[in-house]
């Protein structure tokens, strides 16, 4: 039975994960960027970046629900689905958790209550703290959360006591090496993706209204423009950032990348494989014809073009040596107990998530290098393809991202907790995924998975609609034309209106408790 | 004093401070069909929590993750043990969190009926289950001696934990009431207030009821303090709604449900979520907890942290502290699109 519960829970992590994953970026990475635009709005007065915040907000609201209630999920998920790993890792892994709730969540959440209802209530720069608490909270939530999944990836700070690891430096945990090289490259994945938005949905507006004298034009050139230049400056992070990565994952879990590689015999100096025809699923690589290029892989690796990098085959091996090539005899592992472990990782998932990640997030960049040299000097795309495609690609970051995870969190099967290989490192800190899960009935879980892959898939469709809905309505959708004309060069005293409708804006201070029937600039 | 125990502190505090908070944004939910008589009532309704449910919420998040941290052990068995409530507590609230959010995106009435019903059952399931999960965790689950449920799926469903389910719901019903007639004004309100005062007697039952149960069957000397004190705070409450003093009776409300966690986290002391097979298998403060070195990390993470959330969640409410009535309700947003 525990063979089930833990092909269901994986299912369950996988699925549930993918799809916070998809919220998450977007959330991180336009909430920064709206709250730039509304400081630019701030500090020039200029008209068109309050549209571009009132229009990208909006969105950013939208996503964000989705975010919040997923997360939630992926919370309790542990415990409920991941109990014997919980009780494992608690210790240590526990910490970093709290800390995201209690510093990043509950900023997050108050203040961005405090943004969306406040623009008539707060004096204007408070209102821009606000958004700036929330934005910058998102990316401590990212950092926190992304400390922990590093150190499932690599352990550190810790000691083995009476079977269990026990954290003996925080500090460790949170400056892990593993950590500080994924946590700017998973960021700048998420302005990847806040940068194909504005790039996609721009391009299409600029497009749909070029024959009319569209009064918000500038709207949305500027946001192409930000889009695109953001979208370049975070590939190049992402490169940058992605060899620091490559090279820790060599180091510290071989298997990983020799599996990214479908680089079945150890060789050197190691060739990197471009694409590949036929079966990488077979760990012998007999069927496999690949367009190599020679000793690109020994510099990924290592950083020369000539040393060694070893292949599956030898990797099994060794970590059959280190770890044992059976699972013990533990009734707590049900049917695995005594059963050999597979050290290797599903190959074509790795193989060709890797590609994946890095092929979807160069596109998506040409893309934006395509809108920067189509509206350069003040020009407006007007061939019909170029916004479609531009559309279209809003889908290219999402996917490298996902890849990019699921090639992470499955290149390190069969560990849940993988060893430290370093000599110096934490002995014994090491889980099988298998004997992580809960002991709980397979019904349990297959209820869970169902019923929230169901519901998943059902408010995929709403929020979808409803973006559509708010790209093809424009500005007006959000700011309706009445409030907006009254907006412009006002004084400091003018806030405006929002997305709500008539709204008088408020004097810069504190709003007294007036009785008044002025209706309230933002409601649900 | 023991870190074990402040964490234990902690966590009840943490569960407190949900229960008060959510647990008038449940009762706003489920009141919706109740008292907003028009969409522009219940949109009245919905603005009074509007900007703060989520960090309401973030309590839960929160208070689960400082178990985590603090209690491995209780994180794992309670709520790989409590699945079922649990799980139908999620599915809830990811209905009610997108509803509040999206019920005003399309300008329909049969959009804005079906997402109604959706914070409906989103706000009546979750204090239903997590009720039954407070309630396992005071009264105790079949545990074997590796921390791991015996016995079904619906272990956690019985009649003593079914008290516990009503005990919450029944007071986020009431809370929400108050804080209606504490936070609109105009008719709404009055009726609001009217509802309260009617069904007070009866919804703070199960709560007393549930907070007697726990202090007999495992209730220290001092234990019947706090529940002396939960009783007598929502008598009054009930004399004070009935006066029309709103935030007087809020505030007694709060005092009555800060006595009930007292009793049942006072009479769980030192267990953290016995086993009702054998009391060698029960988790305590002592066997479930955390190594020094991280509880002494988390408490001075919470340190600074709870006082700055108490600050500005305050503010929070200082900034929105104003009445909403019927006329503050702007048109529907879709209404006035101008589509392109
Ligand atoms: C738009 C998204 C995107 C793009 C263009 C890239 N990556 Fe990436 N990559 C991610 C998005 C991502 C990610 C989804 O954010 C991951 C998953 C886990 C993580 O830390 O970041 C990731 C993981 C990840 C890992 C695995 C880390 C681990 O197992 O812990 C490696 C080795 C790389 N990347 C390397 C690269 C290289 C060499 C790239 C380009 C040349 C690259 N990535 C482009
Ligand atoms: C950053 C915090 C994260 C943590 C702590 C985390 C932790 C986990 C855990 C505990 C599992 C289950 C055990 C296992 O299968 O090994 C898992 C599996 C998985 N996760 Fe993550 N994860 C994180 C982020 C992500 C993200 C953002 C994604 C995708 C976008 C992702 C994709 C997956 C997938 C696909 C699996 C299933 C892998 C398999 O079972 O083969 N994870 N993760
Ligand atoms: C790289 C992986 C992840 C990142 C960067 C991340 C980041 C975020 C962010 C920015 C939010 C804010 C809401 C939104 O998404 O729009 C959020 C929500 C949330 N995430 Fe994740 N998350 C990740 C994976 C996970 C995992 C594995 C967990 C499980 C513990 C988790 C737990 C939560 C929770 C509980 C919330 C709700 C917070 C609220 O109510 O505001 N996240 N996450």
């Amino acid at each position: 039975m525990i063979v089930e519960v833990l092909e269901l829970a994986r299912w369950q992590f996988g699925i549930t994960t993918v799809y916070h994953f998809l919220m998450v970026p977007l959330t991180i990475g336009l909430a920064v960027l709206v709250a730039g635009m509304q400081t630019a709005w701030v500090r020039t007065g200029d008209e068109r970046y309050l549209r571009m915040t009132k229009f990208w907000g909006k969105l950013l609201l939208v996503n964000f629900a989705m975010g919040v209630v997923t997360g939630i999920v992926q919370e309790f998920q542990f415990g409920m689905n991941w109990s014997e790993y919980s009780r494992f890792v608690g210790d240590v892994f526990g910490a970093p958790l709290a800390m995201e709730g209690l510093v990043a969540f509950f900023v997050e959440s108050v203040f961005l209550g405090l943004w969306i209802f406040g623009w008539d209530r707060l004096p204007k720069r408070v209102h821009l703290a606000c958004v700036w608490a929330f934005s910058l909270a998102t990316v401590a939530s990212a950092y926190f959360i992304l400390a922990a999944n590093s150190w499932m990836q690599h352990p550190v700070g810790v000691e083995f006591v009476d079977g269990k690891p026990t954290m003996n430096s925080i500090w460790a945990v949170l400056t892990n090496n593993t950590a500080l090289a994924a946590i700017p490259h998973t960021v700048a994945g998420c302005f990847a993706v806040a940068a194909a938005f504005l790039v996609g949905i721009g391009s299409w507006r600029l497009w749909r209204r070029r024959r009319e004298d569209d009064e918000h034009r500038a709207v949305w050139r500027s946001s192409v423009k930000l889009g695109a230049w953001t979208g370049v400056v975070a590939f190049v992070v992402l490169v940058v950032t992605g060899d620091f990565q490559g090279k820790l994952m060599f180091e510290q879990q071989p298997m990983k990348m020799a599996a990214a590689e479908a680089l079945c015999h150890t060789e050197q100096p190691a060739s990197f494989s471009i694409i590949a025809v036929g079966d990488v699923a077979d760990a012998d690589c007999e069927s496999v014809k690949t367009l190599n290029v020679p000793a690109v892989l020994s510099y990924l690796a290592n950083g020369d073009l000539s040393s060694e990098v070893k292949g599956v085959q030898q990797l099994i091996g060794e970590y059959q040596d280190e770890y044992g090539s059976h699972y013990p005899d533990d009734p707590a592992l049900g049917e695995l107990a005594g059963k050999p472990v597979d050290y290797v990782p599903n190959l074509p998932v790795t193989y060709w998530g890797f590609r994946i990640m890095i092929g979807f997030g160069a596109l998506s960049m040409l893309v934006g290098v395509g809108a920067l040299w189509l509206t350069r000097g003040g020009r407006i795309p007007d061939g019909r393809w170029f916004p479609r495609v531009a559309l279209g690609s809003v889908a290219l970051p999402y996917i490298a991202n996902s890849a990019g995870w699921i090639f992470t969190e499955m290149g390190r099967q069969p560990f849940v907790v993988v060893p430290n290989p370093d000599p110096s490192g934490v002995d014994g800190v090491w889980m099988y995924t298998a004997a992580a899960v809960s002991r709980v009935s397979q019904g349990e879980v297959w209820l869970s998975l169902v019923s929230l892959t169901l519901v998943y898939a059902a408010l995929a469709v709403v929020e979808i609609f409803l973006i559509a809905k708010y790209v093809r309505g424009g500005v007006e959708s959000v700011m309706p034309a009445r409030v907006a004309s009254r907006l412009g060069a006002g004084g400091d005293g003018d806030e405006g209106g929002s997305g709500g409708g008539s709204g008088r804006g408020r004097g810069g201070q504190d709003a007294p408790d007036d009785t008044d029937d002025e209706p309230l600039s933002f409601a649900y | 004093m023991e870190l074990e125990v402040v964490w234990f502190l902690v966590i009840a505090f943490l569960w407190l401070g949900y229960l008060f908070l959510e647990g008038f944004d449940f009762g706003v939910g489920m009141l919706l069909p109740v008292l907003g008589r028009d969409d522009t009532e219940r949109r009245v309704m919905i603005n009074t929590i509007g900007p703060v449910w989520d960090g309401n919420e973030v309590w839960i998040i929160v208070a689960g993750g400082a178990t985590f941290a603090a209690f491995p052990a209780w994180y794992a068995g309670l709520f790989s043990a409590a699945y079922l409530p649990l799980l139908f507590v999620l599915l809830a609230l990811i209905g009610r969190g997108v509803a509040f959010e999206y019920r005003g995106k399309v300008d329909s009435d049969r959009w804005r009926r079906a997402w109604d019903t959706v914070i409906v059952i989103g706000s009546t399931v979750p204090p239903i289950g997590i009720g039954f999960v407070i309630a396992s965790t005071v009264l105790g689950l079949p545990l074997d001696a590796d921390g791991n449920r015996v016995g079904s799926a619906f272990a956690a469903f019985r009649w003593d934990t079914l008290l516990g389910a009503l005990a919450v719901t029944g007071f986020s019903l009431l809370h929400g009431a108050v804080f209606i007639a504490l936070k609109t004004d105009g008719d709404i309100r009055r009726r609001a207030r009217r509802l309260a005062t009617a069904v007070l007697p009866v919804a703070i039952l199960p709560v007393a009821a549930f907070a007697l149960l726990v202090h007999v069957r495992h209730g220290s000397g001092w234990t019947y303090v706090p529940f002396a004190v939960t009783v007598a705070a929502a008598l009054v409450a009930w004399w004070r709604i009935a006066a029309g003093r709103e935030g007087q009776a809020f505030t007694a409300l709060g005092v009555a449900i800060a006595g009930t966690v007292v009793t049942l986290f006072g009479a769980l002391f030192p267990d953290v979520l016995p086993s009702t097979l054998d009391a060698a298998n029960s988790l305590t403060v002592h066997n479930a907890a955390s190594g020094d070195y991280t509880l002494t990390v988390m408490t001075w993470v919470a340190a600074f942290g709870t006082p700055a959330v108490l600050v500005y969640q305050g503010w929070t409410y200082w900034v929105f502290r104003k009445r909403i009535k019927t006329s503050h309700i702007p048109a529907p947003p879709s209404a006035q699109q101008v589509s392109s």
